[in-house]
């Protein structure tokens, strides 16, 4: 651009600078509604999994109560300081009691509910291989007579044919 | 064959389980902090000047925080109780005011400085209790609602019985009735009072 | 008048219900055939009866009789008729005479396609589904009388919840009820079946087809619950693990249990124990969780107003209906279970299979949906269980059970081969494998999306189904002989099956959002989509004022779609509703909603409103799987076999 005469460098800057400008005219992308999307994606991954205290069953993340806008405020403070999860969790259960967390810590209190299913899942499936074998040995125990085995074969034919 | 008993003894299990659960309020929230020291915080007061009201200013002596607001119904029907009560014991009840100025009462498209809402808060507030009845002996202006959360508080009227060593003793959720103060508070605020 | 003709109608029915109960069930016992005989007629008047009551109340709505309680709280002059009816099932009262009737409907059913039934069979189930009428009735009259008079009349209603105005209420509870009450029928036929000592496969082929019927409907109205939910809450989601949405989950679970352990009765005589224990536990399962919505012992979003008075009586009805059921099963059903010989490996103990990973995930939902209750009952405090927990357990459970869909329908009954099954699925495991790990990695290079197990797992299982059931077809197709009904019916509901899956993985994989303040003029990217915001408007309809937000969405230059998001504020509720702009697409779904203005631009001073754009891939394919279920169970229970034994008598 040097190289060019003033004039052309004046008129070609003009041009640059209008377009430039045009372009972000046309663009108008609209500003995204939270002060801080970063801060705010981080309060809603943690406010899903909080219960809203005044409804009926609702996520913070997704109530309308005045509380509830509130605490994702408080949440929202408590994410630029700086704190972890697991802190910003603690401080509204040591003023809210473990009510306010829609996934339950894994304590003592709560083995049997996340165990529970796992442990459930494991007895059924060896009462069913148990129950399977057993069969087994039954049928192997179970010896027929010539006469046994032809009524059997005949009431089966008469069920066929029903 | 007695495993053909199993559903039979879960059920049964169930069965119990739900009738006790008819006669629980799923609502209700037992409080975390019955047993804690009561959150610290210095808030203005509705008195006209720059007074402020912190708990460490009731240290030795057993007291009730009543958490309330002009637009809250309920809190219009144990008022009289409070009022009543303040009049008979000794037991000195300070008012805890919780988000009295709400979004629709800034004029739309403004909002109100901390100065500008503290003095509405002041004005409606001190009208109120003229009118009521004024049981506190004195009224703590928590405006934006933080020392409510710092307190649990998740819906008012709210009711906090506090010890001489500042320590949470009790907290009652909803109005006070005359039953919940004559077979739960003043019970346990006379054992209080004798420590 | 009308309301009196209604409750007097009503109170009649609940004596001709217990005589439907008593009288033919006593017969049976004795062997009084005239008795027996006496069910069929008896059930006939005990639906008219209902009927007329339903029609009297229903009649009360359109009228706008606000003298009648019930129609008060729940209607308003203003309110379009088509709601007016619907209002009708839109609180507790009515949504219990919905229930009486359509317990009615199927008992009458059972009525008239019995013709093949013996007598005595007929009479003991139709005594049965008797009982359990007159005991809803008992409730609903004694506790929950949706004739209650309101003297002197309301001058207008309180109108139906504004958020029940939605073509959803029309039809949503309806198909809800006929699945969990058609339950009743397949209970009825297990207490028969226990009453008379004889449990074999005729018992279980005419129990199918009603059981199919049940669950079909069910389906239906889970999956239209669902959709409701996405379509009218204006964020978005479309599941929550409400204690209400689980209890219409878990008699769904047992139902598809039921229905494939049905068949290993039907075929081969065997379990019967275990599969009248699961017809038991479906009904079960449908009284607790009418049980759970009214009596409020647990807190949700669609639980009616609680009262405990009718708490206490569905409880001892649910005790007395299930306890003397598993009474009568653990005095009857060990002496009809003979084992038969089922190799550990086989058809059946892939459907057995079935029904334990069915009830262990039925169990699960159980123990999350009543653990707050039962820790609240031992005095050990409160705590809440919500969707995390769900998500976390229900997933790994259902996995497993997808993935054996496929081996069970090749393996043959009796005895199967492992090396076999291993040998006849390899190119479709392959397969599966490929779309599993190479669609995500195509996807991330054009969208930069994250990698997820999770997506790679319900890509495998949709893809491993998919290929299996097509493998299957085309190896069935090669061989002679007819094709029933029912082996299109079972493909058609697996393949509906995998179209939820993916519909289920691909939204929770690569849905995006983007929460915006929008002036007139500006716009939203997301991914390949434009939204510009057109103009902002003041509307009205019937019975509410709203804001209307219109949104031009633009692909690649071109106009796609025109969003019309609206904010509403009905006359009758001071709670603004989001009535969100979807524009349904094959692939994926566009969906807008409109929130509250928001401060002007800062150096414009144009106004500006906050709105929420999401896009959300497959998640039509959702509801789509689920119409392919119900497609697939219709056909099924269409099936030759039930329709000629429903024309030919049967030698009991």
């Amino acid at each position: 651009m040097r190289h060019l005469p003033i004039f052309c460098q004046i008129w070609l800057s003009v041009i640059l600078l209008a377009t430039l400008g045009a372009s972000s005219l046309m663009a108008m992308e609209a500003a995204p509604h939270a002060q801080d999307p970063i801060v705010e994606a981080r309060m809603i991954h943690i406010s899903e999994e909080l219960r809203c205290l005044v409804c009926q069953n609702e996520s913070l993340a997704s109530s309308h109560a005045e509380l509830a806008g509130d605490l994702r405020e408080e949440v929202r403070n408590l994410i630029r300081q700086n704190k972890s999860d697991t802190e910003i969790k603690e401080f509204l259960i040591t003023r809210y009691g473990d009510f306010v967390l829609y996934r339950p810590m894994v304590k003592p209190m709560t083995w049997a509910l996340w165990f529970g299913p796992f442990a459930l899942l494991l007895i059924a499936v060896t009462a069913m291989v148990l129950n399977l074998r057993q069969r087994q040995r039954h049928a192997d125990a179970v010896t027929w007579t010539e006469a046994e085995l032809k009524k059997a074969e005949r009431l089966l034919k008469e069920g066929e044919s029903s | 064959m007695k495993k053909f008993l199993i559903p039979l003894g879960f059920f049964f299990g169930l069965v119990i389980f739900l009738a006790i659960g008819l006669q629980r309020d799923p609502k209700e929230i037992p409080s975390p902090l019955v047993g804690q020291l009561t959150p610290n915080f210095k808030l203005f007061t509705l008195s006209d000047d720059d007074r402020t009201f912190e708990p460490k200013d009731m240290y030795g002596q057993v007291w009730m925080l009543n958490v309330w607001a002009t637009w809250c119904v309920a809190c219009r029907e144990e008022h009289p109780l409070l009022v009543a009560l303040s009049k008979q014991q000794n037991l000195p009840i300070v008012g805890l005011s919780y988000k009295e100025i709400q979004p629709q009462d800034e004029p739309p498209g403004t909002k109100l400085t901390a100065q500008e809402k503290r003095l509405l808060a002041r004005e409606r507030s001190d009208k109120w209790l003229r009118a009521r009845g004024n049981p506190y002996i004195v009224t703590a202006l928590d405006l934006d609602g933080r020392v409510g959360i710092d307190y649990g508080v998740y819906g008012v009227p709210e009711t906090y019985v506090i010890d001489k060593q500042g320590v949470i003793r009790y907290k009652i959720v909803g109005a006070l009735t005359s039953e919940v103060l004559s077979k739960k508070i003043l019970p346990l605020v006379i054992q209080l009072q004798k420590t | 008048m009308i309301p009196e003709i209604g409750h007097y109608a009503l109170i009649l029915c609940f004596w001709v219900a217990l005589l439907q109960g008593v009288l033919p069930l006593v017969g049976a016992a004795t062997g009084h055939l005239a008795w027996q005989s006496m069910a069929k007629p008896v059930t006939a008047l005990q639906f008219v009866l209902v009927f007329l009551s339903f029609l009297a109340l229903a009649w009360s709505f359109v009228q706008n009789d606000f003298s009648v309680l019930y129609v008060s709280q729940h209607s308003n002059s203003l309110l379009p008729t088509a709601y007016r009816v619907a209002a009708v099932w839109g609180g507790h009262e009515g949504s219990l005479l919905l229930w009486a009737f359509l317990l009615s409907l199927w008992s009458f059913s059972v009525a008239v396609f019995s013709r093949t039934l013996p007598l005595v069979m007929s009479a003991r189930v139709l005594g049965v589904l008797g009982l359990i009428s007159s005991g809803f009735l008992a409730f609903i009259l004694t506790t929950s009388n949706p004739f209650d008079r309101l003297l002197p009349p309301a001058a207008d209603g309180r109108d139906l919840n504004p958020l029940l105005q939605d073509v959803g209420l029309i039809i949503h509870p309806p198909m809800l009820y006929m699945g969990y009450v058609g339950f009743s029928v397949a209970f009825a036929f297990a207490i028969a079946a226990l009453l008379s000592g004889r449990l074999d496969a005729a018992w279980a082929r005419w129990s199918r087809p009603w059981t199919l019927v049940a669950w079909i409907f069910l389906t239906f109205g889970i999956a239209l619950g669902s959709w409701w939910a996405y379509s009218e809450l204006g964020w978005g989601g479309w599941w929550f693990w409400d204690p209400v949405e689980n209890a219409s989950l878990m008699p769904w679970l047992f139902g598809t249990a039921l229905i494939h352990a049905l068949m290993v009765t039907e075929k081969r005589g065997g379990f019967k124990a275990w599969t009248v224990l699961l017809a038991i536990g479906a009904f079960s399962l449908s009284l607790l969780g009418t049980f759970l919505v009214r009596s409020g012992v647990l807190t949700s979003v669609h639980a009616f107003a609680a009262d405990p008075r009718r708490g206490v009586f569905v409880l001892i009805f649910l005790a007395v209906v299930v306890g003397s059921s598993l009474t009568l099963f653990a005095w009857r059903a060990p002496k009809v279970s003979i084992g038969g010989q089922i190799g550990l490996i086989s058809r059946e103990s892939f459907l057995l299979s079935n029904s334990v990973l069915m009830v262990v995930a039925t169990g699960a939902v159980l123990l999350g949906t009543l653990y707050p209750l039962v820790i609240d009952a031992l005095n050990m405090g409160k705590l809440s269980v919500g969707a995390p927990y769900f998500n976390a357990v229900f997933v790994p459970l259902l996995a497993p059970l997808l993935f054996l869909m496929v081996p069970g329908v090749v393996a043959s009954w009796k005895e199967a081969q492992v090396t076999h099954l291993v040998h006849r699925l390899r190119w479709v495991a392959l397969g599966a494998l490929l779309v599993a790990l190479g669609t995500p990695a195509a996807l991330q290079m054009r969208h930069q999306s994250e990698w997820q197990w999770s997506t790679a797992l319900g890509l495998f299982l949709y893809a491993w189904i998919i290929l299996g059931t097509v493998q299957h077809i085309v190896l069935r197709l090669r061989q002679p002989g007819r094709i029933a009904w029912s082996y299109w019916g079972m493909h058609t509901a697996h393949l509906g099956m995998a179209v939820v899956v993916i519909g289920i993985t691909m939204v929770k994989g690569y849905e995006l959002e983007r929460d915006v303040r929008m002036g007139i003029g500006e716009t939203v990217t997301l991914r390949d989509y434009t939204f510009e915001l057109k103009r902002v408007e003041d509307v009205e309809g019937p019975n509410y004022k709203a804001l209307r937000a219109t949104l031009e969405v633009k692909k690649d230059q071109r106009i796609v779609a025109q969003l019309q998001p609206e904010k509403r504020r009905y006359f009758s509720s001071a709670m603004p509703m989001t009535e969100a702009a979807i524009d349904t697409g094959w692939f994926r779904d566009l969906y807008v909603s409109l929130g509250d203005p928001v401060e002007p631009h800062p150096e414009t001073r144009a106004p500006r409103w906050n709105l929420h754009v999401y896009d959300k891939p497959f998640i039509s394919w959702l509801w789509a799987g689920a119409l392919l279920m119900v497609w697939g169970g219709l056909i099924a229970a269409l099936d030759k076999r039930y329709r000629r034994a429903a024309s030919r008598p049967v030698h009991s």
